[in-house]
């Protein structure tokens, strides 16, 4: 006990400054000022990975951790999609999970906002369309905002759902 | 016949890797896996190949037995009877069978012919690696309001929901349906719990959901592009899929890296290794209801991929590794900032493994939780990570080490309770070593070139590549088609030896420690779906 006692307090604070969002990601403009209002300051995400090939999750990861600490921004991961006010989706969407990525959209309350991540979710990236792949998530669900990146830095993740809520 | 006269009859591959092929008759296909099994061999993938330009159809299984990667190749006639399924000989052989007809359409003779890989994307009687038909259901959309019905008519066939589970029957028995949507930042996959009251009697996993067709992607690409593939197959083992892809193609082509790349891909696997860990240990802390653990290795975690970062430009090294060498240099200043990193994680992740190992309700949480024992973990083919934590001492860098590993001289991370303080306990010490790995490579890269060029050969070949990632032996087998095509590449990842084992891991545990449990096999949905 003492030892993780002294662990804590030799660390202490290691939270760094968040960014703002990034207008340049936003790719539909939908009702962002009443979304502001509605959701307040605070978030409830839940993620859904459609197909991705797991980079993208590790820098979502990444996103809770003390350094960048999501929630501390009063954003939040929910288990269930009843909960969640936004909905973050990874990889080109497969054909067997598309069915299961339009039925949690469906479950979530309005606004439904969606932040498409990665250059797959982006553009279906190297795995493109096939017979088992849909290609990109908008193929799929309308995204408010798609962050690039092989996988996309945490920060740039954050700016995503940050530029989702017009934060 | 022992395993070793299998080994002397086939013939030598090209490359650094300890590897041969041979070619044999439906009756030697399946005495050859008893005899590599007997020796207490593994099996490291099955695959098929369908060959356009005229050798016909083959299977494939490539074992790891003592000397090296043994290869063997079964001719079988499409239009003929079933082949000789390995599934009595090696239990997890049953899944790889299943896929091989999913997508290649060759049938074995073991008795599980429920489908694996296909859902509802294609039809039951289409195969995509081979039919080209598949192509004209390409992109259809299924809409949201069909789900309940076949998706697209009667040519999308059976939908997922009608996977024929096991049922599990008695007083009390009920089943818990889980996924594929996970409640955490996770891949999916479904999962079918019968359990009474609490305990789990059974555990049925239901995978598939992230196929995106990679295999018949790769037949799409030039055999000097196809590493970007290979990378993005299980993102978190990018350096492990890219190195082992650019063995295969280096081995055929007969192009020996300088010893520089060999150092630098070293240097970058352990890296991979490290963040991984860091990952897990903290999620494992998490999972046994110890926050602060996930705090303190997701915080060390991040430095360290800062540390990667500036040294290599990339947090996660899914561009890295290319064919002849690196895709990018080390400068020293960055290499001595990561011997220099490494040496300090090493003492701090000391520092926490004493505070888990104190820490009371860690240890009664990771004592004694999903247990597959030496024994039964030898009968599944449990590999890599797992594997180590169950008894079975197999890490490619150690049992065929190639540059730098034959310099280097690791030690493997041995423990045989097989239950998920084992587990702890491998990655632990496996972060220690990473560490000192880090340090020495870093410490002694060998100048010269970082890369030299590849010349794809221009007759058809074949080479086979395999990389102890950071959960296990990654396989990359690669055919090379004319005009410096892919002409089919099989990735393999030990999530297809390990998946059967949580199955068993779960057995007689609560329902509770599912979670736990589950991350402390971790495994690849990615890398196993294809």
């Amino acid at each position: 006990m003492l030892r993780t006692l002294r662990q804590i307090c030799s660390v202490g604070i290691v939270t760094e400054p968040m960014a703002d969002g990034d207008e340049s990601l936003r790719v539909r403009d939908a009702l962002q000022e009443r979304v502001r209002d509605v959701l307040g300051r605070a978030l409830c995400v839940r993620h859904v990975d459609a197909g991705s090939c797991n980079g993208c999750e590790l820098e979502i990861h990444a996103i809770a951790n003390p350094i960048y600490n999501i929630e501390g921004a009063g954003i939040r991961f929910v288990a269930s999609p009843r909960h969640a006010d936004l909905l973050l989706v990874t990889g080109p969407v497969s054909a067997h999970m598309e069915t299961a990525l339009r039925r949690t959209y469906e479950a979530m309350p309005h606004p439904k906002l969606v932040v498409a991540i990665g250059d797959c979710g982006c553009t279906g990236g190297i795995f493109g369309e096939s017979y088992a792949s849909r290609g990109r998530v908008s193929n799929v669900l309308p995204v408010d905002v798609a962050v690039p990146g092989c996988p996309p830095s945490p920060a740039r993740i954050l700016q995503g759902i940050l530029t989702a809520i017009g934060r | 016949m022992s395993s070793r006269r299998w080994w002397d009859r086939a013939e030598r591959l090209g490359g650094v890797l300890p590897a041969r092929r041979l070619t044999a008759t439906d009756g030697e296909w399946q005495q050859c896996a008893a005899d590599v099994a007997a020796a207490r061999g593994c099996l490291l993938a099955l695959w098929s190949v369908d060959d356009v330009s005229g050798a016909g159809s083959r299977v494939r299984a490539a074992f790891a037995i003592e000397p090296g990667v043994l290869i063997v190749e079964l001719a079988v006639d499409r239009g003929g009877a079933a082949y000789p399924g390995l599934e009595s000989v090696y239990p997890c052989a049953s899944r790889m069978q299943r896929a091989v007809f999913d997508l290649g359409g060759l049938r074995s003779t073991d008795p599980d012919r429920r489908p694996w890989l296909r859902h509802a994307a294609w039809p039951a009687g289409l195969h995509p690696l081979r039919d080209t038909r598949v192509r004209a259901a390409e992109g259809e959309p299924v809409h949201s309001g069909d789900v309940d019905r076949d998706s697209s008519g009667a040519a999308n066939g059976a939908r997922a929901d009608d996977y024929a589970f096991v049922r599990v029957q008695g007083d009390g028995v009920h089943e818990i349906p889980v996924g594929p949507v996970h409640a955490g930042i996770i891949e999916p996959g479904h999962f079918r719990f019968s359990v009474v009251g609490e305990k789990v009697l059974r555990l049925e996993e239901r995978l598939g959901y992230v196929h995106k067709g990679i295999e018949r992607r790769f037949g799409e690409l030039g055999l000097v592009d196809g590493h970007r593939l290979a990378a993005r197959v299980s993102g978190d083992s990018a350096v492990a899929y890219s190195w082992a892809y650019c063995q295969a193609l280096e081995g055929l082509a007969g192009c020996v890296i300088p010893p520089r790349a060999a150092w630098l891909r070293g240097l970058a696997l352990e890296v991979e290794r490290i963040a991984n860990h860091l990952g897990d240990l903290g999620a494992l802390g998490n999972d046994a209801g110890f926050a602060f653990g996930l705090a303190q290795f997701s915080r060390l975690k991040e430095h360290w991929l800062r540390t990667v970062s500036a040294a290599f430009g990339q947090r996660y090294l899914l561009d890295a590794v290319v064919p002849g060498g690196m895709g990018v240099d080390v400068a020293p200043e960055t290499a001595r900032a990561l011997a220099a990193h490494s040496s300090q994680l090493a003492q701090e992740v000391h520092e926490l493994r004493r505070i888990y190992e104190e820490h009371d309700g860690v240890r009664d949480r990771f004592a004694a939780a999903g247990c597959v024992a030496p024994e039964l973990a030898a009968r599944l083919g449990l590999i890599g990570l797992a594997g180590r934590a169950s008894g079975h001492a197999f890490d490619v860098r150690v049992d065929w080490p190639c540059a730098p590993y034959d310099q280097l001289l690791p030690s493997v991370a041995l423990r045989t309770q097989g239950d998920v303080a084992a587990r702890v306990a491998v990655r632990f010490d496996e972060l220690a070593e990473s560490c000192r790995l880090v340090a020495r490579i870093a410490g002694g890269l060998p100048g010269g070139a970082f890369r030299l060029e590849v010349v794809a050969p221009a007759a058809p070949s074949f080479g086979v590549g395999v990389v102890e990632g950071w959960r296990g032996p990654v396989l990359v087998a690669l055919d090379a088609g004319p005009g410096g095509r892919v002409l089919r590449c099989h990735p393999h990842d030990p999530s297809w030896q390990n998946w059967p084992g949580l199955e068993h891991a779960i057995i007689g545990n609560i329902v509770p420690d599912f979670p736990l449990i589950n991350k402390s096999f971790n495994l690849s949905y990615s890398g196993h779906d294809l």
